[in-house]
């Protein structure tokens, strides 16, 4: 019998919960792409070897959850797309990962702090998608709540120990995390495709995460001897598609190998 | 460049899925022991290679001299009485 090949994917229940599913899921994917590309700058870079081979790691992880999730949203969306479609045929505007992941990598301590406060977030994201009702949703969920406790962990032991080091790596973890926090309030802004993710049931919860996000990162940086900095009504607009100066670089550089070479297999 | 502002050496022993004993693997820097153990996860354990990972400071290790070789070891040489070799087993135990 003549029948298209049945793929993986096409055994799942595949019906979005909703017009802003497979938006959902883009974004989630999009911050893990984004941060995982941040992360890798730092190859054959790293202060010290054991450094380098733990950043290379993360951003290897990350990679991994973004693959799924573009997958996923591949065939939520039912256009054809693929990982690949998503990661390097898109432009700037059609990426929603929040600001805060594709800002310049700083110094060490910034890339550490910049990590440290996504992969916290991630790790009630995750939670979160336990209870999901896209069952494929939640899979990934739990395969990656254990790679981002990890990565938590241990930049989290970075954030400590640099803030709570020297003179001078107080200084530059406090600068940074002036520099950053700004760009967190964007994780927790409920706006229509989040609430529609919550309203749908596919990421039940979403608006108690942030009491924990910030009672988890306060006590970390209070034993950093870091100073929390007070709120602002900045709100950054990468899940909105409109992006810092920085990310024009970061997608050129990514993409550009694919763009030069379509269809190129190695 | 002077070593003295380096990173203590750490020792790095890994307990493999079936193995039942720690086995050296090699060494990593780190300034103290939860970032060692971290750094050994990251650099030794990527394939899967372990489910335990101890750490010891190279420093707090105390080792042979190699140079007391003579001494220490070269006795052992004419020692064959030593290996339980010469006794007529029983049946029973022929497999030991």
């Amino acid at each position: 019998m003549n029948t298209p090949a049945a793929t993986h994917e096409s055994t799942i229940d595949l019906k979005p919960l909703g017009p802003q599913h497979a938006a959902w899921v883009l974004r989630l994917a999009d911050g893990s792409l984004v941060l995982s590309q941040r992360l890798s700058e730092w190859c054959g870079h790293g202060p010290v070897l054991e450094e380098d081979i733990a950043f290379t790691n993360i951003a290897l992880d990350l990679l991994g959850q973004a693959r799924l999730l573009y997958s996923h949203a591949g065939a939520l969306e039912g256009q054809g797309r693929d990982e690949d479609a998503f990661a390097y045929w898109r432009d700037e505007s059609e990426f929603r990962n929040p600001t805060l992941v594709e800002l310049p990598n700083g110094d060490f301590g910034q890339s550490v702090l910049r990590a440290w406060a996504y992969v916290s977030w991630q790790c009630l994201v995750w939670g979160t998608l336990a209870k999901s009702r896209d069952t494929a949703l939640a899979a990934i969920g739990a395969k990656s709540v254990k790679e981002s406790r990890y990565h938590q962990e241990h930049l989290g032991n970075w954030v400590v120990r640099l803030g709570d080091g020297t003179e001078e790596s107080h200084r530059r973890m406090q600068t940074a995390l002036d520099y950053l926090w700004p760009y967190t309030s964007e994780l927790f802004h409920l706006d229509a495709v989040e609430t529609a993710a919550m309203d749908t049931g596919l990421a039940p919860g979403l608006d108690r995460i942030a009491e924990i996000w910030t009672a988890n990162t306060n006590a970390t940086l209070h034993s950093a001897t870091l100073t929390v900095p007070a709120p602002t009504p900045f709100l950054a607009t990468g899940r909105q598609g409109r992006h810092s100066e920085a990310m024009g670089y970061l997608l050129s550089e990514m993409q550009a190998l694919a763009r030069a070479h379509p269809g190129a297999r190695w | 460049m002077s070593t003295r502002n380096e990173w203590p050496l750490w020792e790095v022993f890994i307990r493999s899925r079936a193995g039942l004993d720690h086995k050296h693997c090699g060494s990593v820097h780190a300034p103290d022991g939860a970032l060692a153990l971290q750094a050994a996860r990251d650099v030794y354990t990527r394939r899967q290679e372990g489910v335990s990972i101890w750490v010891v400071r190279a420093d707090q290790i105390i080792a042979s001299d190699p140079g007391q070789k003579a001494e220490l070891f070269d006795p052992m040489e004419d020692k064959v009485y030593r290996h339980p070799t010469f006794y007529q087993l029983p049946d029973d135990v022929n497999h030991i």
